[in-house]
């Protein structure tokens, strides 16, 4: 193996685990990890020297001696699984514990016909031609260094495919669930969706952590939706404090076609939410949102492109983030109206509110335009809580502490709004009152008042 | 009134682009090191300006750091360009005739030669209430109002006279904002730089009438590295404006300048550029590389504000910053930049804020036609310590046809959470309804898309000193023509 | 003064005027009313000359001279105003400035001296009196931030300073309460003079009230259907349109 490899001790591990990974019969998918691995060795983990890792530094990944999961650990004992969404009972929903899918979790609810969910390595055994033909048609961009690890090392995974006209309203909830092992872990879940001509899906994914310890998450989904589709995609990072989570998705949204999504990150040592969304048809349209909640030394980044391809597209994207103590947050969002994509609607928000000095925000906000006819926007904001509308709060009988939680409240919910279906805009919310110091439940003067 | 005229006078001659009115050549013989650099020539340099020792020690040791740095030139920015060949550049040109010792003794071509181009260095032919500091490719050829400035105190001379005359604040001051080894063509100026303006305003005085420099570049194949240093002692006061042009040469030219502004506690510095710099022909032939180092230190509630306007050169690449180091200091940006034909443009600024309370102000117009391309980049940083600071920043790019870019990077940096910091970008283009009004009204549309143009970067404008603001107008609506399709 | 001969136009393919013949004289203030969609608005932007119009057939004959193929700038240096439905935002442009650009590039085109900026200014204030305008509007940018009433007034005080032999006034009276529609019929009616011919083009009779035509034409799919006195407005109030294919408004 190359040099520069070297500072990357678990790569050597895998290579050992190779063979024991899922597909490992099939020639071309041998293949394509190996290119995957070459291309990975030649690049090496993204330095702060390139632009799009500026703000972000991948060092606990360089001392981190990280191991394979094993089939133990994907079996650890677990009572039940937290649920995101009330009443799972009946909603389709797959776990995966330390990147194994646990199929004694697994509801399939009632999944219409013509909606197919499955774990990756399933899809691998059983209609090895449609993954050909779909890994890594989405995803391909052979300078990214982390895609092209996750290429070699996909173990694990989803897939979802929606046949044409196929709508199903229930949210499909897919929860991962990290930590429970008593070495630090890696895996690498390669997630793949496509929903045929007017399709209609949501997903919710769940990620979150148990136990402590480190390990590290480096997925890759790829988003595939097809004329006049709508696809919801809704996350939420809740790792543990002493994860890795890094994850990388690619859309193509087609004429016509809708990707909505969300994503909430409470959680994780180091975070990385980078999207990259391609609208390449007349008609498409993006909402790309999300909100960060961090503390102690958490350090979370959201980096986004959105591409106008076509004519007549729109993208919407609102970005809010609360750092606390010495955290750090980057956001990196550009939008790229290409030359013949006339008429495009392009607007982006970034707002980030500083609880604490020593927190700390790097935001980037880009535009990058090659049309004329076109209407672009971007907004970002930095600063602290507004100290007028806290002391109008306290002046009125509301204690410092749950103000100050009001407050942050208030200021999330410009980006929750974003969220059209009620349940899941709840639970996210929800997530969010968790995140906050636990001040409304203890002003006890105030409730009982 | 006079007013200098950095556009509008009719052209003799060019070898190349005839739209461009500036793009005359004059024939005065030059004295010329010979072509590339090496340490001798560095010491020629010097020694051709009869440089004290410490000054030469100065330039060879930002010439020993870009050796280092020789292969290095930044390519973050978005701007293309063939490399640069730097052993095929004259790194000296001055006029062969010895340095004039009072404006009677200027060459009369050099002074014809800026008569042509609006801007009279007889005083008798005052050009009212500015002094002016005119350099000739890399010399600075006369002075005026010099004797009047001395009264008050003022200093406004060559920066070759400054070293002479003026050692000890040349010492302190020079490469105080921008080191020698800030970045790849800061150094090469620090190690080349053959001459510039310099401007010191002592303490509490208002400099009675406005500065300026007015950079020519008349050599072909020459470099021109000019160094500017601004001084603003406690208290004072200056109004700073800089107008550049070359004559249209088929190869392209090299600037490689430096602006360093040193305002000391309650000063103010207002520093205006309207930079005409031949930007090559329509199909990008010829035109100058634009690659400049400014920036400003401001101390205890002092204040340093930049207002540009950029209409030429092929490349510019440009980003004059404010060090907000001292408590309540102010910086301020304004600027146009329009890039027409194959201009390509990457400027913007950086406001460092270091102190409390301090703040910033950003206002950028971007105008992009034809096949140019515009970049506009910025960073604004809050540091830990800049409690209650503040910055505002507004970003309009105006795009005129469909085969031109304009592009919005700012880079937000806040380590505190009593900083505030806004940043708003738009881009639009010129609708048919307001062609179609105006040209009801009987407007053409070359006058029409000036008109609106004007509207959209009047914040800026009136930013500018009268005499420069009238210029500038002038200056839009013809950097533009040819534009409309 | 102004004869269109069956005039047919496209826009985007497809025909909105089909054959429009008209006829004003110099000094005569003729009214074109019709229902919304029958090609009033085209109407108003093929005189001036806006793109995207496409004359089919017919011609527009103004003082003698063939209007097709000018360009919008030159018809109104000919004397061809148009005083827009809809006013246009202009950014940055203060009214003054606008204005200047315009009358100067008309005399420009007519041969006649500049106007310096005293002259200017003179000539400003003179206009702004007649029409009871405050000079607080010349310096704000064009249209920006004007309510509905006070972007009809700028189109009327821009009337009286380009002086046009021809003037068009497209709905001038749409989105106007009784008061701002009051003032507005008031300063065309000040500029009322026998060496200028008016075109107003409306949806409704109230207009009419407050400027009396000398004609009323009714235009409906593309041609005009009825010519009459200001009576045919008043009967047109009293029935709608619904003679030329609408229900009554």
């Amino acid at each position: 193996m190359p040099n520069n490899s070297s500072h990357l001790p678990f790569v050597g591990a895998f290579d050992a685990a190779r063979p024991g990974l899922p597909g490992a019969g099939l020639s071309w998918l041998k293949d394509f990890r190996e290119t995957g691995i070459e291309r990975f060795n030649a690049l090496g983990l993204p330095s702060s020297k390139i632009e799009a890792w500026k703000y972000t530094r991948l060092k606990p990944l360089e001392d981190t001696d990280f191991q394979p999961v094993t089939d133990d650990d994907g079996m650890a004992a677990l009572d039940t699984v937290p649920s995101l969404l009330p009443n799972p009972g009946g909603r389709p929903r797959l776990v995966f514990v330390n990147g194994r899918m646990r199929p004694n979790f697994w509801i399939e609810g009632d999944l219409p016909d013509g909606v197919h969910l499955d774990c990756l390595r399933d899809v691998l055994t059983r209609n090895p031609d449609w993954a050909e033909a779909h890994l890594g048609a989405i995803a391909g961009d052979e300078a990214m260094p982390l895609m092209q690890l996750n290429k070699a090392m996909m173990d694990t995974g989803f897939v979802l495919r929606v046949d044409d006209g196929v709508e199903i309203e229930q949210p499909i909830e897919v929860v991962f669930i990290g930590g429970l092992t008593d070495r630090p872990v890696a895996y690498f879940p390669r997630n793949l969706i496509k929903l045929g001509k007017n399709a209609k899906a949501t997903v919710v994914k769940h990620h979150f952590g148990q136990g402590v310890g480190a390990y590290f998450a480096n997925a890759v989904t790829e988003i595939d939706i097809g004329e006049g589709a709508t696809f919801n995609h809704y996350t939420v990072q809740a790792e543990s404090r002493d994860a890795t989570h890094l994850s990388t998705t690619h859309v193509r949204v087609a004429k016509d076609a809708t990707y909505e999504s969300f994503n909430l990150a409470v959680g994780g040592r180091l975070s990385r939410n980078e999207v990259s969304v391609r609208l390449e048809g007349e008609g498409g349209h993006c909402g790309l949102n999300g909100a960060y909640l961090m503390r102690g030394r958490e350090h979370c980044d959201n980096t986004t492109v959105i591409e106008h391809l076509a004519p007549h597209t729109s993208s919407r994207e609102v970005f809010k983030g609360v750092l606390n103590d010495e955290s750090r947050g980057v956001f990196q969002g550009r939008i790229v109206v290409h030359k013949n994509a006339q008429k495009t609607d392009g607007h982006q928000l970034c707002k980030t509110l500083l609880l604490n000095t020593g927190a700390e925000i790097d935001a980037k906000p880009e535009l990058e335009i090659y049309a004329d006819d076109v209407k672009c926007s971007h907004g970002a904001t930095t600063g602290q809580m507004d100290e007028t509308a806290l002391f109008y709060l306290r002046s009125r009988g509301v204690p410092e502490a749950l103000a100050r939680n009001l407050l942050v409240q208030s200021f999330l919910g410009e980006a929750l709004e974003e969220i059209k279906q009620d349940d899941i805009r709840q639970a996210l919310t929800d997530k969010v009152v968790h995140w906050l110091p636990a001040a409304c439940f203890l002003s006890e003067e105030w409730r009982d008042a | 009134m006079t007013t200098p005229k950095v556009i509008s006078r009719e052209a003799t001659s060019s070898e190349l682009d005839a739209d461009y009115k500036w793009g005359f050549t004059i024939d005065i013989g030059s004295d010329l090191a010979p072509k590339g650099l090496s340490e001798d020539i560095v010491r020629l340099i010097s020694a051709k300006k009869e440089e004290p020792e410490w000054m030469l020690e100065w330039r060879l040791k930002a010439y020993r750091h870009w050796e280092k740095l020789k292969f290095q030139a930044p390519k973050w920015a978005n701007v293309k360009y063939p490399p640069i060949d730097y052993q095929d550049i004259y790194y000296y040109a001055a006029p062969k005739s010895n340095a004039p010792k009072s404006l009677d003794e200027v060459d009369p071509e050099v002074l014809e030669a800026f008569e042509k181009l609006g801007i009279p260095l007889q005083e008798r032919e005052r050009l009212a209430g500015v002094a002016i500091d005119a350099v000739l490719d890399s010399v600075s050829v006369a002075t005026t109002y010099q004797g009047m400035l001395e009264k008050h105190g003022v200093i406004f001379c060559s920066m070759s006279d400054a070293v002479k005359n003026h050692p000890d604040l040349v010492k302190k001051y020079l490469g105080s904002v921008v080191p020698y080894s800030d970045n790849f063509y800061a150094t090469l100026n620090s190690a080349v730089f053959s001459d510039g303006s310099f401007a010191y305003i002592p303490k509490g005085v208002r400099c009675p009438i406005e500065l300026m420099t007015y950079f020519r570049i008349n050599q072909a194949d020459s470099g021109q590295f000019e160094r500017t240093l601004i001084v603003c002692e406690e208290g004072a006061y200056v109004s700073y404006l800089e107008g550049c042009t070359a004559p249209a040469r088929k190869t392209h030219q090299l600037h490689a300048a430096v602006v360093e502004l040193v305002a000391l506690d309650d000063s103010e510095i207002k520093y205006s550029t309207l930079q005409n710099w031949f930007p090559g022909d329509k199909d990008g032939n010829g035109g100058v590389y634009n690659f400049v180092t400014k920036r400003g230190k401001a101390a205890k509630n002092a204040k340093i504000s930049w207002t540009q306007v950029e209409t030429g050169s092929a490349i510019t690449w440009k980003y004059p910053s404010c060090i907000l180091q001292g408590d309540n200091s102010v910086g301020e940006f304004y600027s146009i930049a329009i890039t027409n034909n194959c201009q390509q443009a990457d400027t913007g600024t950086k406001m460092i804020h270091l102190g409390k309370n301090t703040s910033s102000k950003i206002i950028s117009k971007g105008i992009s036609a034809g096949r140019a391309d515009q970049t506009y980049r910025g960073l604004v940083r809050m540091s830990a310590k800049a409690d209650g600071a503040r910055n505002f920043t507004q970003c309009d790019s105006l795009l005129i046809g469909d085969q031109c870019g304009a592009h919005t990077v700012p880079y937000i940096e806040s380590k505190n959470k009593g900083a505030i910091v806004e940043h708003e970008a738009t881009t639009s283009t010129i609708s048919e309804d307001q062609m179609f009004y105006l040209r009801q009204r009987g407007i053409p549309p070359e006058d029409a898309i000036a008109l609106v143009v004007n509207g959209f970067c009047r914040e800026v404008l009136q930013q500018l000193p009268m005499e420069f603001a009238v210029e500038a107008q002038k200056l839009v609506g013809i950097s533009l023509e040819g534009s409309v399709g | 003064m102004l004869e269109i001969k069956n005039l047919h136009v496209s826009v985007e393919g497809k025909e909105i005027l089909k054959g429009l013949d008209l006829s004003v004289g110099p000094g005569e203030i003729h009214a074109i009313m019709g229902p919304n969609g029958s090609g009033k608005s085209t109407l108003s932007h093929v005189i001036a000359g806006r793109d995207g119009y496409e004359i089919t057939g017919g011609r527009i004959i103004f003082q003698g001279e063939d209007l097709t193929g000018l360009e919008p700038e030159i018809r109104a240096a000919k004397g061809i105003f148009l005083a827009f439905q809809y006013p246009v935002e202009i950014p940055g442009v203060p009214n003054t400035t606008f204005l200047k650009e315009a009358l100067n590039a008309i005399r420009r085109y007519r041969g006649e001296d500049e106007l310096d900026a005293m002259q200017f200014v003179k000539m400003m204030r003179e206009k702004t009196k007649e029409l009871g305008i405050s000079d607080d509007m010349l310096k704000r940018a064009v249209n920006v931030g004007f309510s509905g009433g006070e972007k009809k007034r700028n189109e009327i005080l821009q009337m009286a300073v380009l002086n046009p032999v021809l003037a068009v006034l497209d709905e001038t009276d749409s989105g106007l309460d009784i008061d701002a529609l009051k003032v507005v019929a008031e300063g065309v009616n000040k500029l009322r003079s026998p060496d200028r011919t008016t075109l107003m083009i409306t949806h409704y009779q109230r207009l009419l009230d407050y400027i009396v035509p000398d004609k009323v034409h009714v235009l409906a799919h593309g041609k005009i259907q009825r010519t009459g006195g200001k009576e045919l407005a008043l009967e047109l109030e009293e029935k709608g349109y619904a003679e030329f294919g609408e229900a009554a408004a």
